[in-house]
């Protein structure tokens, strides 16, 4: 029967299309509940860290200057905590952290800023492909192989040259701590030169610049908040290096201006302090939280400091 | 018309690939030439090779010669940078330098060691009027070149390229970015300055190249293969190609 046909053929249209415009998921959609889930608390791990970083810092800190008045730990000039008479001015370890990472930075900023110029304007595209995983490795490089090695290389160096310098001084471990961050900016400060557009070189060729003009002038300014950037980072990372200053730079607080002689960092002090058998809830212990709370006060002014800078002189292109 | 530019037997060559072949072509003083052409046809890389532009390209090979004012441009005595300080050139996208306008104009005379702050006032104000940019931007001249607009922009780069005192201009599509109003105001511009320069175009617009041009040089496939007066290649061209291409045949 034709009609009976009709049906069958309707009834078949039914069924299809019902399965077509089906749109239940039957596949198991917990995992699109669970994933966001997992994947948020694995973003909240770091966060949690740095919460938990900062309160224990706080508190600890706080715990410390109800016994060291805040104004003997900022401005007094002798850091005697372990030998009485005990003393607590932050000067010394500050002055010393101040000079190694001064130090690196007269090392690192210009090799690396040069570096970064060669390898973007200059390098045949061979050359470059071979120098930069190598400068990559030097970043690579434990810090502890470092500090060995201002300590049996660079430290006599420095003796033969200078009379008087000690077996531990400021100057090598500056130094060397320079050298290690020489491959964070030049890899830095390549990647914001090698961004700038090649129609704004071409205009600078075009009017007769030379290939150094065109480097100076051109490249370096369009890139100059990449620079900034990463000459910030390096200032942030030789300040927070330790095992290098540990190592090479000596353990006497002493505020001096004269990098021949051993000074102790920041970072060297707290070290030496959780190496040794300070009880925990001393006043030795407490010092390290003020010092640890100093250099990351620093840190993180550094950091504003340089986001200030980068807007400040940016270059749109 | 006194010919300026002698191009001859060019051949270039971007590492196997054969750009340009067998280029005899001369330029004429004082006037506008326009090389038009399909795609991938040769012309902006010989506008290129007139300041030496190619010399940065990697693998780039030439052979045969290019002489302007008499002065072969390809031998080694020449100074590259004194070249294209007289050979100025304009681009085909608005490059103009991350800094206020009046740094622009003033970066290829400083570049050339003019400090004395009189002297590049003087010579910013001229090189802007000259571009007919002046009464745009004079209240602005501190401004960053960025805040103007895509035309203003190219004129400001044709003010920067006027501004080390050039004797030709070469103008590599720079018209193709624009609005047509903008586009005119250029052509204008640039029908002022053959007065004073000698300038070359590239541009893919036929009827520019009608509108504008004294010579046009019709290139395919890295030949020249007709060159002539403007008017009587768009209205009498020799060539069968060349008619196929004006009339819109092909490209």
């Amino acid at each position: 029967m034709p009609s009976q046909r009709i049906q069958a053929v309707n009834k078949k249209t039914q069924t299809v299309t019902k399965e077509i415009y089906d749109f239940k998921n039957k596949r198991v959609s917990i995992m699109n509940k669970v994933m966001p889930i997992l994947l948020f608390l694995c973003a909240s791990v770091s966060v949690l860290t740095t919460i938990g970083i900062v309160v224990t810092l706080i508190s600890e800190t706080y715990q410390f200057f109800q016994k060291i008045p805040i104004f003997d730990f900022l401005f007094g000039t002798k850091w005697s905590p372990l030998i009485p008479p005990k003393s607590f001015g932050v000067l010394p370890l500050l002055s010393g952290t101040l000079m190694i990472t001064l130090i690196a930075c007269l090392v690192a900023i210009p090799l690396g800023l040069a570096s970064a110029i060669y390898l973007s304007e200059y390098a045949p595209k061979r050359v470059r492909k071979i120098i930069k995983p190598i400068l990559e490795v030097l970043a690579g490089v434990p810090t502890i192989v470092y500090g060995y090695f201002a300590l049996s290389v660079v430290t006599p160096i420095i003796q033969s040259i200078f009379n008087g310098a000690g077996v531990f001084n400021a100057l090598s471990a500056g130094i060397v701590v320079g050298i290690m961050i020489i491959p964070m900016v030049s890899s830095m400060s390549e990647d914001a030169m090698s961004a700038v557009p090649r129609s704004l070189r071409d205009g600078a060729y075009a009017l007769g610049a030379t290939k150094f003009e065109v480097a100076l002038k051109i490249v370096v300014p369009a890139a100059f908040s990449g620079i900034v950037a990463s000459a910030v980072l390096a200032f942030s990372r030789a300040i927070g290096e330790t095992m290098i200053v540990t190592v090479a730079a000596g353990s006497t607080p002493n505020l001096t201006a004269n990098p021949l002689e051993s000074i102790q960092t920041m970072t060297a002090y707290i070290v030496q302090v959780s190496l040794g058998d300070t009880p925990h809830g001393t006043i030795e212990y407490g010092s390290i939280f003020a010092v640890g709370m100093t250099l990351f006060v620093i840190t993180f002014l550094l950091n504003i400091l340089a986001q200030y800078i980068a807007r400040r002189f940016r270059e749109e292109y | 018309m006194e010919a300026l530019i002698n191009i001859n037997k060019l051949n270039l060559f971007y590492g196997a690939f054969h750009a340009l072949k067998d280029v005899t072509l001369t330029i004429p003083e004082k006037a506008i030439t326009a090389f038009i052409g399909p795609s991938g046809c040769g012309k902006s890389t010989l506008l290129r090779t007139l300041n030496r532009m190619n010399d940065m390209i990697p693998g780039t090979r030439i052979e045969g010669g290019i002489a302007i004012g008499g002065t072969e441009i390809y031998s080694n005595e020449v100074d590259v940078e004194t070249l294209r300080k007289k050979v100025g050139m304009v681009f085909q996208q608005p490059n103009p330098f991350p800094k206020s306008i009046y740094d622009n104009v003033a970066y290829g005379p400083r570049l050339h060691g003019i400090t004395n702050k009189r002297e590049l006032d003087e010579i910013v104000e001229t090189s802007l009027k000259s571009a007919v940019l002046w009464d745009e931007v004079k209240d602005y001249l501190k401004r960053s070149a960025f805040g103007l607009s895509g035309g203003q922009q190219q004129r400001l780069c044709i003010a920067r390229a006027l501004a080390v005192n050039p004797n030709i201009l070469l103008m590599d599509e720079a018209t193709s970015a624009l609005d047509p109003i903008s586009t005119l105001k250029i052509e204008e511009l640039v029908q002022e300055l053959k007065d004073k320069y000698t300038i070359v175009m590239v541009t893919h617009n036929m009827h520019q190249a009608a509108r504008v041009s004294n010579q046009t040089v019709f290139f395919l496939n890295g030949e020249v293969v007709e060159f002539s007066d403007t008017e009587k290649l768009f209205s009498n061209p020799v060539d069968q190609r060349t008619e196929d291409y004006i009339s819109g045949r092909f490209g």
